[in-house]
């Protein structure tokens, strides 16, 4: 039996217990605490969301909505653990290429229609259907879902995809290749299900509120672009009765400082902090900032290709300005939001990634320092044959500040002669991807919990490799990794290697750093991914 | 003077379309597309997407497919960053708010400007001109980005009166800050346009006529100097209009409002062409309508002016 399954019959369990206990009281069922009277939950988002169409939606906050709105077959819990969600649990073959979910039979659309296993053949349809052009297809080809890639590239008809309704209640997934990870990959909103019958009614405006029927905890109700959603209780949703939060509104604030002054007036009961405030705000509301670790990294690529200048092909010039980044000084006193200093790729927080000791990690700055200037001396850079180049980010202050304190240290301490550049979001994209720069800014998020989502970025024929790094060893390792039932050590072994050869400089690993009003429950600090449902939330009396 | 309207709208109709084809291309000669992204979209996916909008098209095709549905179907087209939404929904939702606040700045900037200036022309050389100047120099030189942060903080944080932001159907504690931080370097302006204007006409000879007579100085001023004073004033309100509606940019992203300014810039940084397009059109529109208004309005305050 998978451990999916076992947790699922402690999950009946507890709920069952839960529901015994009754919500009335007024206090949290397992916690105790007093419950406030309003449970209304209201946060900040930077931008206004691309969609919540979960089939469509690209950007996170969009994602946040629809973790919220609909259900898939699995969810995440506070420690970003799978929990089952439609599916209570599912079994997999031997050679890991057929899963077959079980779904619960209480599962109900929020216009009263159970939620079956066609729906969710509907929408893994949907999503790769080329009718559609998803910019969220490439997941279900990265999902390995078997004839996916072929769909797309519209070599295939659509029905073709490797996904059965055995019955109302069982749902079958064949897969091209072994994917150990695939089951994690369910949480992931471009595989919730769809309401066929409403898409088919509304078209493009299905998910405008009045129309929008959804599966999850919460129903659409309010839209206005560029200001506000809201989203209420889903009285049909199987597990309504131990939802707390009644009403979740997300209010769009593009300006940080204005979210943050917003937040300390009372309108909000969470917001980012600004780069550098959090010291500040820590003392001053010890409850509410907070900052724990995610699943991000924040680096800096060199340019590799044969467009790239002659010096950096020498592993020790990179090896030098690696060693010659004081990331403490940018991480405490940049940043200061408790970002971890980052000495490989892959963030230490993600699952099951054991990094290797890296050398640099060891040493002290000084030593860093002395030995950078060997380094750099030995490739025959020095005071009358100064390293000279250009780097790149996108416009921002945050990362005006780093880049202007990496260019310093460089300058300080090699002699390095940087010139610094930024550039506008999309054109810094554009000049990165076709490899006109020197060295270039660059940050991932892991799309799920897994190393391979970082490490799939140094591989050679990887579309987001812009440093077009190439290491045969490291493709093979990667490769290997995929079907290996326990990828760590290899992922151990190219992070190794990394180190040696260092085609990115890692600077640091995001921290969530945020202000949360004490009176917020249950905030899944431990859930890297950050991926949260409001229905685990609660609001406590104050 | 219908003659004189018609041929300027005929005008208006080349004006605009030099509009359109000059932004589309400089539009899609800005390097980055709608669709490129930190996850380069594999090859495949983004041809579907580019078919499913028509940006597989030569530029002139798609030029012409967009004049076509703009004339025939009065269709701006899709946005590429909200699926759910086109151009026609973004700018009938945005819109509205935006023109709600910029009316009313427009009116607040203009009252307000206009009797402070008049105020400081007739107490020439008193506390009352001396009040007056200063504080219109002081709001002209509170642009709204300045004007913003400081009423956040006072009335927001400080002293809990109002919302920091937002819409909320436009109730009036919303409006309030919006309203101030548009208003008031405009405000500024108006006054001292004002007041010099009106020093200048009271001292022209036909108020020098009108004192003679022995008319009360009431009637000297509202009947007599208010209007040949406002007429520079008029001048000025035409563009103040304009940007009261277009350069609310920054107070609908300060303020959260939901207006349109904050589609625009989203649209240009996500290179939404159809989006950006469109805001920019009705933008035109607006100045050549309002710079036509402006104009007439000028033959209604100085006689000499016939068209």
């Amino acid at each position: 039996m998978n451990t999916i399954l076992r947790n699922s019959v402690a999950g009946l369990l507890c709920s069952t217990f839960i529901t015994g206990a009754a919500l009335a009281a007024g206090n949290h069922p397992v916690t105790g605490e007093p419950l406030a009277d309003d449970q209304t939950f209201v946060y900040r988002v930077l931008d206004e969301h691309s969609s919540v169409d979960p089939q469509v939606v690209e950007d996170v906050s969009g994602a946040e909505i629809v973790r919220d709105l609909f259900e898939g077959l699995m969810n995440q819990d506070e420690n970003g653990n799978l929990v089952p969600g439609v599916a209570t649990g599912y079994t997999t073959n031997e050679t890991k290429d057929v899963y077959t979910f079980t779904l619960r039979d209480n599962a109900k659309w929020s216009n009263g229609d159970p939620v079956t296993a066609h729906d969710f053949v509907y929408a893994w349809k949907r999503a790769v259907d080329p009718a559609l052009s998803s910019p969220y297809a490439w997941f279900m080809e990265l999902m390995s879902i078997e004839n996916a890639a072929e769909i797309i590239a519209g070599e295939k008809p659509v029905d073709d995809l490797g996904v059965k309704a055995i019955d109302d209640h069982t749902l079958e997934v064949k897969l091209s290749a072994p994917l150990p990870y695939f089951p994690q990959m369910t949480t992931h909103s471009t595989t919730f299900p769809a309401p066929r019958k409403v898409i088919e009614q509304f078209g493009d405006e299905w998910t405008k509120p009045g129309n929008i029927v959804s599966n999850g905890a919460y129903v659409l109700t309010e839209h206005l672009p560029n200001e506000r959603s809201v989203r209420e209780r889903n009285p049909m949703y199987w597990d309504n009765e131990n939802t707390i939060i009644d009403k979740v509104v997300a209010l769009v604030i593009n300006d940080e400082n204005v979210a943050l002054t917003r937040y300390l007036a009372g309108e909000l009961d969470r917001t980012e902090v600004p780069a550098g405030q959090f010291p500040r705000l820590k003392k001053e509301y010890p409850n509410e900032a907070i900052s724990f670790p995610r699943l991000c990294n924040y680096y800096y690529t060199f340019n590799l290709s044969d467009s790239g200048p002659e010096a950096f092909k020498d592993p020790n010039v990179r090896q030098a300005l690696s060693l010659a980044v004081d990331r403490k000084i940018i991480t405490e006193n940049i940043l200061a939001g408790g970002q971890p200093e980052a000495y490989t790729f892959v963030p230490e927080a993600t699952a099951g990634f054991t990094p290797p000791v890296v050398e640099m990690a060891t040493m002290t700055q000084a030593e860093r320092d002395e030995l950078a200037k060997e380094l750099l001396a030995e490739a025959g850079y020095g005071p009358d044959n100064p390293l000279s180049f250009s780097m790149v980010y996108n416009t921002s202050e945050a990362h005006k500040k780093v880049a202007v304190a990496l260019s310093q240290m460089w300058k300080q301490k090699l002699g390095a002669q940087v010139e610094l550049a930024n550039m506008e979001w999309k054109i810094f994209l554009e000049e990165r991807g076709n490899q006109n720069f020197d060295l270039a800014r660059g940050a991932w998020c892991g799309d799920y919990n897994e190393a391979s989502t970082f490490l799939d970025l140094l591989q050679s024929d990887s579309g987001y490799n812009d440093g077009k790094y190439s290491n045969p060893k490291v493709d093979e390792l990667l490769a290997q990794a995929k079907t290996s039932d326990d990828p760590a050590p290899l992922y151990t072994e190219v992070e190794r290697i990394i180190a040696q050869e260092t085609p990115v400089i890692p600077i640091y690993h995001y921290a969530g750093v945020y202000m949360l009003d004490s009176d917020v429950g249950n905030w899944p600090v431990n859930n890297v991914e950050q991926n949260w449902y409001s229905k685990n939330l609660y609001k406590i009396a104050e | 003077m219908l003659a004189y309207v018609i041929r300027r709208l005929l005008i208006a109709v080349p004006t605009i379309l030099l509009l359109i084809v000059a932004s589309f291309f400089l539009m899609h000669f800005a390097p980055g597309g709608p669709f490129t992204s930190e996850r380069p979209l594999p090859p495949q996916v983004l041809a579907n997407i580019e078919a499913r909008y028509g940006l597989d098209q030569p530029l002139w095709k798609q030029l012409w497919d967009y004049l076509y549905n703009i004339v025939v179907h009065f269709d701006f087209g899709p946005s590429f960053k909200f699926k759910d939404r086109d151009v026609n929904d973004i700018i009938a939702q945005g819109f509205p708010i935006s023109l709600t606040y910029g009316m009313l700045s427009f009116i607040v900037a203009t009252l307000v400007g206009v009797s402070l200036g008049i105020a400081a022309a007739i107490r020439h050389n008193s506390w009352i001109d001396y009040f007056a100047v200063g504080l219109g120099i002081a709001a002209q030189a509170l642009p709204n980005f300045i004007m913003g942060p400081i009423l956040i903080l006072t009335f927001t944080l400080w002293l809990g009166w109002l919302p920091g932001g937002g819409w909320n159907g436009g109730q009036w504690q919303y409006l309030i800050m919006p309203v101030i931080a548009l208003a008031t370097s405009y405000m500024g302006s108006i006054a001292r346009i004002t007041r010099s204007s009106m020093l200048e006409v009271l001292n022209s000879n036909f108020i020098r006529t009108a004192r003679a007579k022995g008319l009360p100085t009431r009637t000297v001023i509202w009947r007599h100097a208010l209007k040949p004073t406002l007429l520079p004033v008029v001048s000025y309100l035409g563009p103040v209009f304009v940007y009261v509606l277009t350069g609310s940019v920054f107070v609908d992203i300060y303020f959260s409002t939901g207006g349109l300014g904050q589609a625009y810039v989203g649209s240009a940084l996500s290179r939404d062409y159809a989006v950006l397009l469109g805001v920019t059109i009705l933008y035109g529109v607006l100045t050549v309508l309002v710079n036509l208004l402006t104009d007439l309005a000028y033959a209604w305050f100085d006689p000499k002016i016939r068209y």
